[in-house]
């Protein structure tokens, strides 16, 4: 089957059986290969991608269930040379080891932030309890989290006021 | 400890986060290359059953399937067998007989991924089950069915290992005033790296070349064994080369050699293509190495005032159906020796029987030097039944029975030279932390309100760093490790390790180390691990051993540099050598600080202007054979609210005081600690691998093997007490395996607390709901 999808802002296609899973269209068609794969029972989060915005685990979305969408990996995260206040979080908090949960549990908090700008700890670990970490024990994950939330409404702060001004 | 050069002491940003958090990395199955092919595995329902036949032709007429191999085919290149660690051998793939659920049977090489799952579920294979024996009990008893008829011993015990003074510890149980006596099953677990196990295996038929990519803990010694294993085939070691890339966690899981592996590499011997093996979660929780599984009988003497004399331990250790365990060779139970942890007994004898059961083979780690998670866990259990005996507060008991301070360094009864400790100081900081007398009122109040709340200590002491090569190999080969500095001509170092980090952070802790030696800044030194065309020789990263072994290879390399660039600072300050001293990280000629060099200016001039006479050039390796192990050492303290309606234990608090001598990166020192206490919570409260009498896997999946989530995980609190290892170069021990050591028994001790006015000792780990709603309802006070 023919997909197209948008990925990370790039439109692609794809010719792709039907029982191609998201996740491996990522990582073998369009090798993007930061998405990662933990499991076999969609348990572990490790290849949590944004289908349309929301996370998800690619690999239980077929590819074609991503036909005329938007995805977003960790390869999008930064733009212009510019970490996401999520990825500045993880490593100014010590929130990754052995990184191979990362991509997954970054896109997860990116799509929690994106809905709630203030996430109280309990939100925070409610949101990333579908992601497995076995390195850290989650609480620099946390941290990290906070710190993005932090960062992402000062600099909303900082930009309002001033588009205010030029009003 | 100068800040703007990120040495020892600091809490420098990993280097290894910038690629991590793009999703830079690159793990095994990140490697690509063009032709290759896939392989996927066969394997048993059954967990012990002859093989009648493996028919593959519906596989092989599915378009892309190249080829099913199974064991005969592995026969004329003798690879059907495979040596363990442990002396014994393993089945690459059977000839005529299974021996667990999920062992592998056949091999499925296909030109895609899913083809070759395809050529999986096409092949096959008819089985006549046999009897099943899943109990290491109940495999030793006369009439067991033998699982490995392939021995000329014809029962299933592996080996007996026994340390210590037998008829003098049972003497002074004799003559004690108390015996406190537990059964404790430390049950079968997995490590379960969010990364699961996997390679890439390239042969080059032309040039005889092997390299492979592989999920590694351990590179150099991979690529021995399979010069060593495969070397009648034409693989010579100078033609071998092992990359282990970014590793997606370890914890004792990538340090074995698992059939998929030599697969892969027969696969690509046989194709002449690259071959991609990479295992599933369910493959991976079900058929690789499990750890613990000791049936632990343990016995504590004491006095009526509560001094602790005399231990005895007995144990039979479930091996699977091969011993594979990955323990250094003099030592088939591991450093279970340490079983006599913080205390100083006077007698204790230890013995450990090994057996053959249906279940897969293994016996590594889990974050934990050579079981001494099963010891401290033994220890830590008794010595709180003991404070119950005498009705003692559990920390007060081991207050007046630790080892003193001044005892150090100290010859514990088993024979381990403990290097340095104070047990007292960590236990009174945990304390003084959580505030433990509070809690102690608390928990009155509550119980007398019926509310179930415990609070749980464990003391521990830790073996790790091995190993002395007197008494440490693997397979032969001693238990060094190595460090490769090369300054380049612009100040700037190169830094090659024989270990391999998992997650560790070593391209920033090894950096740090040299930066402190070499007054060079942490941002110049590049760390490179886990190439074996490259990297000087080692035998890897497990049981705590990267810091207090490469990490003081990688001190003593870099004082050789420092020794020879003295020596060009002198030419170069036209001073005698022994004017020049190292100080505030330069040269300095001795008085006269204006007269000083860096070492990047001393490094300039060993290319470019060096003494006549001298070889040119700034570089050193070294290779680091301990004096003795490290014992690292904390005092943590649990608490916990028990349901009386579920069962559920909930740690509302856990403060760890760790000591693991000196600190290089406390940011990744807390990080490890994090971890090791999250995979000591697993063990205690959820994780466990068990089968049904008929060798049939119970929790093979993450659906319900139970990782714990940020749900369950509380914030860890962690405090810290500093004892330098005297004989190690920067005094450091090692940090990453204490938490999984420590851990379990200060929750179970606390679960226990919370229960023990109601007549409960010992509950066996992990501790779920389950087990502790039927003796709430059994005590009647389930609500």
């Amino acid at each position: 089957m023919r997909i197209q999808l948008t990925i990370n802002g790039e439109s692609k296609e794809a010719d792709v059986e039907p029982r191609l899973l998201l996740v491996h269209l990522i990582r073998e068609n369009l090798l993007l290969t930061g998405t990662h794969i933990g499991c076999d029972t969609t348990s572990c989060g490790a290849c949590t991608v944004l289908l349309d915005g929301r996370p998800v685990k690619s690999c239980t979305v077929f590819a074609v269930q991503a036909n005329g969408r938007t995805v977003s990996t960790v390869e999008g995260l930064e733009q212009n040379g510019v970490l996401h206040a999520v990825q500045e979080g993880f490593t100014k908090e010590h929130g990754l080891q052995c990184g191979f949960c990362t991509p997954g549990m970054m896109m997860t908090s990116v799509a929690l932030l994106e809905r709630n700008a203030a996430p109280t700890e309990l939100q925070i670990r409610q949101a990333i309890s579908g992601n497995l970490c076995r390195c850290t024990g989650y609480v620099n994950i946390v941290k990290a989290i906070q710190y993005a939330s932090t960062k992402m409404r000062e600099a909303k702060a900082e930009k309002q006021p001033a588009t205010a001004g030029r009003a | 400890m100068a800040v703007e050069i990120g040495g020892i002491g600091h809490s420098v940003g990993r280097k290894e986060d910038a690629r991590f958090i793009r999703g830079r990395g690159n793990y095994v199955d990140d490697v690509k290359l063009p032709g290759m092919v896939y392989l996927d595995i066969v394997r048993s329902p059954y967990a012990h059953a002859r093989i009648l036949k493996i028919d593959a032709s519906k596989a092989l007429a599915i378009p892309g399937v190249l080829a099913v191999i199974t064991g005969k085919d592995l026969v004329p290149l003798k690879l059907e067998w495979m040596p363990t660690l442990m002396g014994d051998k393993q089945m690459v793939l059977p000839t005529d007989t299974v021996m667990y659920q999920a062992q592998e049977v056949a091999a499925v090489v296909a030109t895609e991924r899913y083809i070759a799952a395809d050529g999986v579920a096409a092949v096959e294979v008819e089985y006549e089950p046999l009897p099943v024996v899943v109990d290491p009990i109940k495999a030793l008893l006369p009439d067991a069915p033998v699982i490995r008829e392939d021995r000329e011993q014809k029962n299933n015990h592996i080996w007996h290992w026994e340390v210590g003074d037998k008829s003098g510890t049972d003497k002074a149980f004799s003559a004690s005033d108390v015996v406190v006596k537990q059964d404790i099953y430390i049950p079968r677990i997995v490590v379960a790296s969010i990364e699961t196990c996997g390679m890439v295996a390239k042969f080059d038929k032309v040039e005889g070349h092997l390299t492979v990519w592989m999920t590694t803990q351990a590179p150099h010694a991979i690529r021995t064994v399979i010069a060593l294993v495969a070397g009648h085939l034409g693989l010579s070691e100078q033609k071998i080369r092992v990359i282990s890339p970014d590793i997606g966690g370890g914890f004792g899981g990538k340090v074995p050699v698992y059939p998929g592996y030599v697969l892969a590499i027969g696969a690509s011997v046989l194709t002449g293509l690259p071959v991609k093996w990479i295992e599933d979660r369910s493959e991976n929780i079900q058929a690789d190495s499990f750890a613990r599984d000791y049936h632990i009988t343990a016995e504590l003497a004491a006095k009526k005032d509560g001094t602790m004399k005399a231990l005895r331990v007995k144990t039979i250790a479930d091996h699977g159906a091969f011993d594979a365990a990955a323990n250094p060779s003099k030592f088939p139970a591991g450093l279970f020796g340490i079983v006599t942890g913080s205390y100083p007994f006077e007698k204790a004898f230890v013995e450990v029987d090994g057996v053959y059961t249906n279940k897969p083979p293994g016996g590594i780690a889990y974050r934990c030097s050579f079981r001494v998670t099963e010891a401290a866990f033994a220890i830590e259990r008794l010595v709180d039944i003991l404070a119950l005996e005498l009705k003692r507060d559990p920390a007060d008991l081991r207050m007046q029975n630790f080892i003193p301070p001044q005892a150090f360094p100290y010859m514990s009864t088993l024979g381990w030279e403990y290097d340095s400790g104070n047990y007292a100081g960590a236990l009174k900081l945990a304390m003084d932390k959580i505030g433990y007398a509070a809690l102690r009122k608390e928990q009155a109040e509550k119980r007398s309100r019926g509310e179930l709340m415990g609070i749980g200590i464990s003391s521990f002491t830790e073996i790790v760093g091995a190993g002395p090569s007197k008494h440490f190999d693997i397979l032969g080969i001693k238990m060094f490790d190595s460090a490769e500095i090369r300054v380049h001509p612009t100040g700037k170092a190169m830094v090659r390790l024989g270990v391999k980090s998992q997650g560790q952070g070593h391209e920033t802790t090894f950096a740090q180390i040299v930066a402190e030696e070499l007054g060079l800044p942490v941002g110049d030194i590049k760390v490179e691990e886990g190439d074996t065309d490259t990297a000087p020789y080692g035998l890897g990263t497990y049981a705590s051993r990267s810091t207090p072994v490469a990490g003081a290879a990688t001190a003593m390399a870099a004082r050789k540099i420092r020794e020879k660039g003295r020596l060009i600072a002198a030419h170069l300050l036209e001073a005698s050598p022994d004017d020049i001293e190292w100080k505030d990280y330069k040269y300095q000629v001795k008085g006269v600080p204006a007269k000083s060099k860096t070492m990047a200016e001393v490094a300039f001039a060993a290319y470019t202007n060096h003494p006549q006479g001298m070889e040119a050039g700034l570089e050193a390796v070294d290779y680091y054979d301990p004096p003795n192990l490290t014992f690292p050492f904390g005092s943590y303290i649990c608490v916990v609210d028990i349901d009386r309606g579920t069962g559920e234990v909930k740690v509302r608090r856990f403060y760890a005081v760790d000591d693991c001598g000196t600190i290089i990166n406390p940011m990744i020192v807390e990080g490890q600690i994090h971890g090791g206490l999250t995979m000591g919570l697993a063990p205690a409260l959820y994780e466990e691998i068990s089968y049904d009498k008929d060798g049939n896997i119970q929790g093979g999946t993450f659906m319900d093997y139970l990782l714990p989530t940020s749900m369950e995980t509380p914030s860890w609190e962690t405090g810290k007490t500093t004892t330098p290892s005297p004989h190690h170069p920067i005094g450091a021990k090692g940090v990453g395996e204490s938490a999984t050591v420590g851990a379990p028994a200060a929750i179970a001790n606390a679960v226990v607390d919370a229960l023990a006015h109601l007549g409960v000792r010992h509950i066996d780990i992990p501790i779920t709901p389950w087990k502790v709603q039927k003796i709430l309802k059994e005590k009647g006070v389930a609500e």
